[in-house]
C-alpha cells in the first residue's frame, strides 16, 4: 500500500501535521513526532518520514539516521498483530529460542517479517522487563509468560 | 572575559570560562590527540582520542570538558596513553587499512594517529564491513570501508553548509554515513561542494579522479590539450609540496604545466576578468532596464545546485553568466581555435580548479556550444599535485614563467575572484568606474572582505545608492536568502560562494589537517595571498586588460552581445523536486 498524504492517506497526514503544529517549537520534537507517527501510519515508510522532516524543519537524513538507530522505529509495514519474543537473558536461558523456532515454523515466517496475509510480523526483540514470567513474548499489548513451545499452536489460533 | 585559572601536566593555564580542556591546553601549547574533533566544525566528544584525567572517576573527552576553576589536567599518564591506545586499536581493528594505495596516503590523520601514538602492531583483529563504493557522484566518491565514524563530514554537510544529504545511519557496527533510505550520493540534493572531503580524516570521502583522462589526452598526438588554474589555485598549490600555507606560486604553477606538456597554459584569471565585463554590464542593463534584481553571481556551481534544489524561485535572480573557467574553455574552443587555425574538436580543454562542484558543472547538458563541451576535463589542486609528482616534476625549484598570449593576461581584480567577496570587490570596480564614467582611484572595497559568513555593504556610485551582500559558505547563503526572500533586505547585487571563505578553501584544495586548523585558518592566510597577488598586479581592473579588450574587438563584440550570449552565457533548471 502506498501512502499518499493527498490521496487515502490524508486523515492520517492530517493528524499528524495537527501534532506536529503542537510540538514544533518544542526542544527535541522530533522522536515524539516520529512515535506518533508510527502509531498513525504502523510504521515510518519514506513519505511519512520526509513529512515529518519538512514539518519540523529537519533533514530527511537526520529523521532516517534516528528511525535506524532505534530498533522501535520500523520502516516496513507491520502485521496486524506485532509478536515480539523476549530475547533477553533469562529468557534466552529459559528457552526462548524454542518458542522464537516454534513460531516462525508454526506461522512460515522469518523472524523480523511479516507474514503474506499481513497477519503477524515476527520480532525477536531485547529484554521485555518481566523476566520473572520467562520465558516471554507479547503479541501486540499482550504478555504471554512462562512459555513452552506447544504453548503456541493454541496462542496463535486466537489471533488468527 | 571571566578567566579561569587550572593546571594541565603542571602547568598553571590561565583560559576564558567556558572553554574546554583542549582549547586550554592549546593556550599551553600542550597538544591533546583528537580524531573526531575539527574546529568550528565538529565537537562530539565521539573518537575518545583526547581522554585526559581531570582527576573524575572516569577519563574525560578534552574537546568537550568544560574547564573549572582549580582543575588539574593530567594529559599523558600511563592509563591516558593506554586507554588511547586501546581507542585507537578499536578504531583501526575495522578500518581497511590500504594505506599504499589510498588516496590520503601521507595525509591521513589516522595514519598520522597510529604513527604518533606508536602503533605497531593491531591489537585487536575485528569483523571488517565489506560496502560497495559509491561511485555514483560526478565530483565525490564514497567508500564507507575507510569511514572512522568520526561524524565530521556528517558535520560539515549539515552545520555549516546546511545541506544535510548524509548522515549516521543504522546503529553500532553496521553504522554507516550515508544518504537516506540507502540512496546513492549522486541522485539526492547534494550540492558536490566537497566540504565533507576537507573533513574527512581519512580516505572515505575523495573526489572523482580525472588524472587518467587528463593522462590520456596529454598522451594523444591528436588533441591539442590546453590547461587553465582557477585564481585560487596559486595560493594554495605549494602546501602539496610542503610550502607553507599562503605561499604564492603563480610564477611556478605555469612552468610546471607546460613541463607537463599542456600544448597551452591559459589563465582562468583571464576568464574572471571577461566574466566582470559580461557580469557587471549584465547587473548595469538590469538595473536600468528594471529587470530582476538582486542580481546573484553564478560562479560557484555548488552554489549554483543548492539554489536549483532550494530557492527554484530565485533562479531568475542569477546572471546568466556561465562561470570563469566555462566562459575561457568556450573562447578557448572558438576564438583560439580560429586564430591558432585548429579544429575546435581537436582541443581538450583542462581546469586546474580548487572545486569539485566543477567536475559536475563541466558535465552539464548547458555548457556546451555547437556539440563541444566547454570544458572536457576538471582537476582539482590536489589531483594537479599528484601529477606533477607522478611525473617527477620538482615544484619547489622549479623557475617563475607567465601564462602563455592571447588568454593569458589578468588583473587584480580576477585574483581576488578566488576569495569570498573577490568577485563582488572585482565587479565593483568596474561598474563604479562605468558609472562613474572614469578612472577612479578607489579599488578597495574592504566592507565585502573577510570570513563573516553574510556581508553587506552600501555604496553610492554616480549619485545612486546600490546596496550589495556577500555570503560564503550555503548555511549563510541560506540565512541571506531568507532575508531576501522575507523582503527584510533590499540589494542591487549578491555574492555567493559555496564554500566557507570562498574558493580558497573550496572542495578540491589541499586538505588542511585538524591539528593545523587549530593554529591556522586557511580562509584568511590563503586570502591574504589572495589580496597580495592583486597588490602585485600592474592593471587591478578587469575592464583594463589588455588582450579581453582584443578579445571584444576582434571576435565578440559587446559585452552581453549575440556572440557573447551564445558563447558565455547559460540557464538553470529548477531541481527542486529532489530535497534534502
Amino acid at each position: 500500500m502506498s501512502i499518499d498524504r493527498n490521496g487515502k492517506g490524508k486523515a492520517k497526514f492530517d493528524q499528524l501535521q495537527a501534532f506536529i503544529e503542537e510540538m514544533r517549537l518544542e526542544p527535541g520534537a522530533l522522536m515524539p513526532v516520529m512515535q506518533k507517527a508510527q502509531e498513525i501510519f504502523g510504521y515510518l515508510p519514506e513519505e511519512v518520514q520526509r513529512f515529518v522532516a519538512e514539518g519540523l524543519g529537519v533533514t530527511l537524513s537526520e529523521v532516517y539516521g534516528v528511525a535506524t538507530f532505534y530498533s522501535q522505529f520500523v520502516l516496513e509495514e507491520q502485521g496486524e498483530h506485532v509478536i515480539g519474543v523476549c530475547m533477553g537473558t533469562a529468557c534466552y536461558v529459559k528457552g526462548s529460542q524454542a518458542i522464537l523456532d516454534r513460531l516462525a515454523g508454526e506461522l512460515k515466517v522469518e523472524v523480523g517479517k511479516t507474514t503474506p496475509d499481513g497477519k503477524f510480523t515476527l520480532n525477536a526483540t531485547r529484554c521485555l522487563g518481566c523476566c520473572g514470567l520467562a520465558p516471554v513474548m507479547m503479541i501486540g499489548d499482550e504478555v504471554f509468560g512462562r512459555l513452552t513451545p506447544d504453548d503456541i499452536p493454541g496462542i496463535v489460533a486466537k489471533f488468527r | 572575559m571571566d578567566m579561569v585559572k587550572l593546571t594541565i601536566d603542571g602547568i598553571a593555564v590561565e583560559a576564558p570560562a567556558g572553554s574546554t580542556v583542549l582549547e586550554a591546553a592549546k593556550l599551553a601549547n600542550i597538544y591533546i590527540p583528537t580524531l573526531c574533533y575539527l574546529k568550528d566544525v565538529n565537537q562530539i566528544g565521539a573518537c575518545r582520542m583526547c581522554v585526559v584525567d581531570t582527576g573524575a572517576r572516569a577519563l574525560s573527552a578534552a574537546c568537550v570538558m568544560p574547564i573549572n576553576e582549580g582543575m588539574v589536567v593530567k594529559t599523558n599518564t600511563p592509563a591516558v596513553r593506554e586507554a588511547r591506545k586501546v581507542n585507537l586499536g578499536l578504531i583501526l581493528s575495522c578500518h581497511d587499512r590500504k594505506c599504499l594505495t589510498c588516496v590520503r596516503n601521507q595525509n591521513c590523520e589516522l595514519q598520522a594517529m597510529a604513527e604518533n601514538l606508536g602503533v605497531r602492531d593491531i591489537a585487536f583483529e575485528g569483523a571488517m564491513n565489506s560496502y560497495d563504493t559509491d561511485l555514483s557522484s560526478p565530483s565525490i566518491d564514497r567508500d564507507a570501508n575507510k569511514c572512522i565514524l568520526c561524524g565530521r563530514c556528517v558535520a560539515a554537510c549539515h552545520s555549516v553548509q546546511g545541506v544535510g544529504v548524509i548522515g549516521r545511519v543504522n546503529r553500532g557496527f553496521n553504522t554507516i554515513v550515508e544518504p537516506p533510505f540507502n540512496a546513492d550520493i549522486g541522485s539526492v540534493a547534494c550540492i558536490n561542494c566537497g566540504q565533507c572531503i576537507m573533513a574527512c580524516p581519512v580516505g572515505a570521502l575523495r573526489e572523482k579522479d580525472s588524472t587518467k583522462a587528463v593522462f590520456d589526452a596529454l598522451g594523444d598526438p591528436e588533441k591539442v590539450v590546453i590547461v587553465q588554474p582557477a585564481p585560487a589555485v596559486r595560493v594554495a598549490l605549494g602546501e602539496e609540496f610542503g610550502m607553507p600555507m599562503g605561499t604564492r606560486v603563480t610564477g611556478k604553477l605555469a612552468a610546471a604545466l607546460r613541463r607537463m606538456g599542456f600544448n597551452k597554459v591559459f589563465d582562468t584569471n583571464f576568464g574572471a576578468d571577461l566574466t566582470i565585463m559580461e557580469e557587471g554590464t549584465e547587473l548595469l542593463g538590469r538595473i536600468k532596464n528594471g529587470g530582476v534584481l538582486p542580481m546573484i553571481t553564478s560562479c560557484s556551481p555548488g552554489w549554483i545546485k543548492f539554489i536549483e534544489h532550494n530557492y527554484p524561485e530565485f533562479l531568475p535572480n542569477l546572471s546568466s553568466c556561465k562561470s570563469p573557467h566555462e566562459m575561457l574553455g568556450a573562447v578557448i574552443k572558438s576564438y583560439y581555435a580560429k586564430v591558432a587555425g585548429i579544429d575546435p574538436k581537436k582541443i581538450f580543454t583542462v581546469s586546474v580548479m580548487p572545486c569539485v562542484a566543477k567536475k559536475f558543472e563541466a558535465q552539464r547538458p548547458e555548457m556546451n556550444v555547437n556539440g563541444l563541451q566547454d570544458v572536457d576535463a576538471v582537476i582539482t589542486t590536489r589531483e594537479l599535485a599528484r601529477m606533477i609528482k607522478e611525473l617527477g616534476i620538482d615544484f619547489v625549484n622549479l623557475p617563475d614563467e607567465g601564462f602563455d598570449d592571447l588568454l593569458g593576461e589578468s588583473t587584480g581584480a580576477a585574483a581576488i575572484f578566488g576569495t569570498t567577496g573577490g568577485v563582488m570587490e572585482a565587479a565593483l570596480r568596474t561598474v563604479a568606474d562605468i558609472l562613474e564614467g572614469k578612472d577612479l582611484q578607489k579599488l578597495d572595497y574592504t566592507a565585502v572582505r573577510g570570513i563573516e559568513g553574510v556581508k553587506e555593504a552600501s555604496l553610492t556610485l554616480a549619485g545612486k545608492e546600490i546596496k550589495v551582500a556577500v555570503a560564503n559558505g550555503t548555511g549563510n547563503a541560506r540565512k541571506l536568502m531568507e532575508k531576501v526572500k522575507s523582503g527584510e533586505a533590499e540589494y542591487a547585487f549578491i555574492e555567493v560562494m559555496g564554500c566557507p571563505g570562498g574558493c580558497v578553501t573550496g572542495g578540491g584544495q589541499p586538505i588542511v589537517s585538524s591539528r593545523v586548523r587549530l593554529d591556522m585558518d586557511p580562509r584568511q592566510v590563503r586570502a591574504k595571498a589572495i589580496y597580495t597577488e592583486d597588490e602585485a598586479m600592474t592593471l587591478r581592473k578587469s575592464h583594463q586588460n589588455e588582450s579581453l579588450k582584443k578579445l571584444y574587438a576582434e571576435f565578440l563584440g559587446e559585452p552581453n552581445g549575440h556572440l557573447a550570449h551564445e558563447l558565455l552565457h547559460t540557464h538553470y533548471t529548477d531541481r527542486s523536486a529532489v530535497k534534502a
